[in-house]
């Protein structure tokens, strides 16, 4: 085990910090174990362990900065590492946007760490694929999963006093299941924090229905479709989305949220007003780590509030220089929902499609935030609130943008790839042709 | 690290906020980069000592690297140097076969104790997974070779060069766009060295130093008045090749064609000359006309061709994939066994012939041995059209009826368990002479294609759609312009059965890289893929302009 305590990684860091001369440094380490189990054709592939444990060290002379790594920890290897990162600092270029050290700062406590999910063994992680190949086998499927955990530590420290420590464990689990004759396949995906939460037999059993579901699909035409996007199909486009909220890119007019004739579309109304979207690093369902990588600390924030683009995010330097507050890239993405289930939801829906999950997400037009990409896995033709018979893939070309102001419906959010999403009902989806891949 | 983190990171997406943190491994200084780590004799010593106590716990085969990643990246925009990060990772990553099983463990320890732990740890691993085994491995043999070695053969090792000098380089490039009307300019040089020390229970020990590099940049012009920006990237490729590639050597160039004004390169790059061309067409970019949609025939260049190549001939002829051990991630193929021992299955027309090589020099994928310790080679996929072959490694050469591996095993980093990963896969150019400048001659309605774009397929490869980089309209044989939002859609059979012509090998160059990406956990894998300039009849051209 290498994951330190936080006593332990703050009496390093202090150490570490104690051999520097530089006008300003910072240390930071970080270290964990991670093991995973893969499988596919009903049968155990690849299975692994993995175990690290890492500090790095930035010495920083005016705007010059060196950085340098080790993880060899007496004393000898330590005044090692800190001579050479200042040495590089002296050689190095001036960088004219460089930011003093932060100072220190407070953070709140996030449920990021489940002791039983560090605890985790290889046996257990064989048992994950045994029952999952043992009840797709048993149902004359196929079955292709894998089962990853993690548990692990970092912490900085800087000059000024600062100091950031965080645990996080989390599983990760994924299952794609086919039908013997190759005409229908199924998805789950999951991931929690506390692996108590994981259920193999239930989410073996989404993606086993899904399998049988999907058998024999028929071909639609092509257009413009009401669909209902399962949270595993919404959230890669969220995500995407969420990634772009960049400041200085919108300031520069090379974002979706600048604005014609310059500045930026912060303010205004971009989205159907049932559109809220935050991030918040203490959310039960969804936590994350309290401070970013460079030590600003999270909190909750509002990226779009009822429709209108609330807050974009900084680097230090460009919210120095616009006089704003620094606000860090998000952690995860919290999107309000209902309470319907995506069943529910189906009732309700006169002629739609249901979209089990959108794959290979590629931006066509920054400009836009156009992206295309497939359907797979599970989609399903809907009509007068029944599923009636599962179609052929289809190729998208959409954008959230779009997609968000066609809104229906929104359902009940699920966690979803560390983010909180609702299954969402969307009219005139573009789906631009067909795919015979099953 | 994932492959869309890691663009994002590359300044390509955002801004400078996240530059700091590191990239695929840890910051070192350089002068520690250029430091041997471990001696020859020391890894063998380490190596014996996995071998034997994998032996030891029931082990019938074993798998050692030692590795050493060397990066070293630097970012800059516009008149400023963003970062400058050298990481170097080091580690050993062990691979056993107990029971007939895989057993796989890796560890940073790289002591007698910490290898012997870590090998222990493999074989428990295997013991455990083999209670739910159902199809035992079978590895296809591999000869002896003994105390091999191989390394990449650059002229100057990118490390070595000063600092300085690289990022006057990227400097220099950003100044030459913004001189020519660029409004933002973001480069990058991405410098990458691995170290590998393979040993095996076969008795074979293999030390390969291989190298690669890739400049890039990414020039924008905007109309703040409208709020719009249009983008154009860099025509390099990344290469296996050191620092000469940057040389700008005029034997590398060769003339785009007639009407489009630019040139592209061979193995040789001119930075300076490509980012002055950049910014031109980004700027004509936001006049350009949008494309109206239909049918068009596409003349496309090698280094927009290489992706197509990439996803619709190199995945889909990946065996893993073909049998469903790739079911849950990159996906399944649709180039099945059935149509492989048909022998008869149209992949493409007569004129296209698709070949795998790990041995073709300049490219990325290019190794003397792969993570199994086989030797290297060459091998058709489709020949005269016909699909003859796929990509298989030791314990998939069986399943073909191969009495040896392709030696196409690779893995990203001795954290990461080697599987079967994409070699180089290329397309023959034409037989007879026939200039690009002929081509477009001899099409009436069409678009000519350069540099890389926007890329997806389906989880079988069937569907897929491309954009590029520049697109030039062909009207009644003469290259009119550029036009905007083109995106074309296309069948992979349809679309290798609609190859019209080929131009010859005076055309062909390298497409590459850096993020082949496949596996869970998620690995990444350099490779390149050549091709002449090709046409291609009839294909479906969206218009991908929206309004938000």
């Amino acid at each position: 085990m290498r994951i330190l305590s936080k006593e332990e990684a703050k009496q390093l860091l202090e150490k570490i910090i104690s051999y520097s001369k530089a006008d300003e440094c910072e240390a930071s380490l970080s270290g964990g174990q991670e093991g995973n189990i893969r499988y596919a054709r009903n049968t155990v592939t690849t299975s692994g362990q993995v175990e690290n444990l890492g500090a790095s060290f930035t010495a920083y002379f005016g705007k010059r900065s060196g950085t340098v790594t080790f993880n060899e920890f007496d004393d000898e290897s330590i005044a090692k590492a800190v001579r050479r990162a200042e040495e590089l600092a002296r050689l190095a270029p001036e960088n004219p946007e460089h930011m003093p050290v932060l100072e220190p700062q407070q953070y709140i406590e996030t449920p990021t760490f489940v002791d039983r999910t560090a605890q985790i063994t290889a046996d257990y992680r064989a048992d994950v694929a045994g029952k999952s190949i043992a009840y797709c086998k048993n149902k004359d499927l196929i079955a292709a999963g894998f089962f990853l955990d993690n548990a692990g530590f970092s912490a900085l420290m800087n000059s000024k006093g600062l100091f950031a420590y965080n645990r996080s464990t989390g599983v990760d689990f994924s299952l794609t299941v086919r039908t013997t004759d190759g005409t229908g396949s199924g998805y789950v995906v999951q991931d929690f924090n506390d692996v108590a939460k994981f259920d193999i037999e239930a989410a073996t059993r989404i993606a086993a229905q899904k399998a049988l579901d999907s058998r024999n699909p028929k071909a639609l035409e092509p257009g413009k479709y009401t669909v209902i996007l399962e949270p595993a199909a919404a959230v890669d486009l969220l995500q995407n989305m969420l990634s772009n909220m960049d400041a200085r890119s919108a300031d520069e007019g090379r974002s979706f949220l600048s604005k014609p004739g310059g500045g930026t579309r912060v303010g205004e109304k971009l989205f159907d007003e049932r559109v809220t979207i935050y991030s918040d690093p203490a959310h039960p369902e969804v936590p994350a780590s309290p401070w970013a990588g460079d030590g600003r600390p999270r909190e909750k924030v509002y990226w779009v509030k009822n429709g209108v683009v609330q807050n974009v995010f900084y680097s230090r330097y460009w919210a120095a220089k616009k006089g704003v507050k620094a606000i860090p890239p998000p952690a995860n993405g919290i999107m309000l929902g209902g309470d319907k289930s995506i069943e529910e939801m189906i009732r309700s829906t006169k002629r739609g499609i249901l979209v089990t999950r959108l794959w290979y997400i590629r931006t066509v037009d920054p400009q836009t935030l156009l992206y295309t990409g497939l359907t797979r896995d599970g989609t399903f033709y809907i009509e007068n609130g029944k599923i009636m018979f599962p179609v052929k893939n289809f190729r998208f070309n959409e954008s959230p943008v779009i997609m968000l102001n066609n809104l229906e419906e929104l359902g009940k959010p699920q966690r979803i790839n560390g983010s909180l999403v609702p299954p969402m009902k969307i009219r005139d989806f573009t789906f631009t042709s067909l795919s015979d891949a099953i | 690290m994932k492959r869309r983190e890691f663009i994002q990171l590359a300044g390509m997406g955002l801004g400078a906020s996240l530059l700091s943190i590191p990239l695929m491994g840890t910051p070192v200084p350089l002068e520690a980069l250029l430091m041997p780590r471990m001696s020859r004799a020391d890894k063998r010593k380490l190596a014996d000592i996995v071998l034997n106590t994998a032996k030891a716990g029931g082990a019938t085969y074993a798998d050692v690297r030692i590795q050493r990643s060397l990066n070293q990246y630097i970012f800059t925009r516009e008149a400023q140097v963003q970062n400058i990060v050298n990481t170097e990772s080091f580690g050993v990553g062990i691979r056993v076969i107990v029971n007939g099983t895989w057993g796989f463990a890796a560890t940073d320890e790289v002591t007698p104790d910490g290898v012997k732990r870590a090998a222990e740890r493999a074989v428990a691993i295997a013991k455990a997974n083999s209670r739910y085994q159902t199809e035992p491995v079978r590895l296809a043999p591999v000869p002896t070779y003994g105390e091999v070695s191989w390394k990449t053969p650059i002229e100057k090792n990118a490390l070595e060069v000063p600092i300085s000098e690289k990022v006057e380089l990227l400097l220099s490039a950003n100044a030459a766009a913004m001189k020519n009307g660029a409004n933002f300019v973001n480069s990058a040089l991405f410098i990458v060295n691995e170290q590998k020390y393979f040993a095996s229970t076969d008795g074979n020990y293999v030390d390969q130093d291989i190298h690669r590099i890739w400049p890039t940049f990414n020039v924008t012009a905007i109309n703040p008045k409208e709020g719009k920006f249009k983008s154009r990237q860099a025509m390099s490729a990344p290469m296996g090749m050191g620092y000469e590639y940057l040389s700008a050597r005029p034997e590398g160039k060769i003339k785009g064609p007639e009407g489009t004004g630019m040139t592209m390169y061979y193995q040789y790059y001119d930075m300076i000359e490509d980012a002055t061309q950049a910014a031109i067409q980004a700027k004509e970019m936001l006049k350009a006309p949008s494309i109206k949609p239909g049918k068009y025939d596409l003349v496309l260049e090698p280094n927009h061709l290489g992706l197509t190549i990439h996803e619709s001939v190199g995945h889909p002829l990946e065996l893993d994939r073909v049998l469903g051990y790739e079911a849950n991630y990159a996906g399944t193929s649709f180039a099945t066994l059935d149509k492989w021992k048909s022998g008869n299955f149209n992949y493409g027309n007569e004129l296209v012939n698709l070949y795998a090589d790990k041995t073709q020099p300049y490219a990325l994928g290019t190794v003397g041995y792969d993570d199994e310790g086989v030797k290297t080679k060459k091998w058709y996929l489709v020949k005269d059209g016909i699909l003859v072959d796929y990509q298989a490694i030791r314990d998939q050469a069986h399943i073909l009826g191969h009495k040896e591996s392709h030696g196409c095993c690779y893995a990203d980093s001795w954290s990461s368990v080697q599987f079967q990963r994409m070699p180089n896969v290329s397309l023959e150019p034409g037989k007879k002479p026939y200039s690009v400048d002929e081509m477009i001659r001899d099409v009436d309605k069409g678009i000519y294609i350069a540099g890389r774009g926007s890329y997806s397929i389906d989880q079988q490869r069937y569907n897929f759609q491309f954009g590029g980089t520049v697109f030039y309209e062909i009207k009644g044989g003469k290259i009119t312009g550029i036009v905007n939002d083109v995106a074309y859609q296309s069948n992979t059979q349809e679309f290798w059965n609609s190859v019209a012509a080929i131009c010859d090998e005076r055309d062909y160059r390298l497409f590459g890289s850096f993020f082949d990406g496949k596996g869970q956990p998620s690995q990444i894998s350099s490779v390149s893929h050549g091709s002449a300039t090709t046409r291609f009849n009839g294909v479906n051209v969206i218009n991908t302009a929206r309004k938000i």
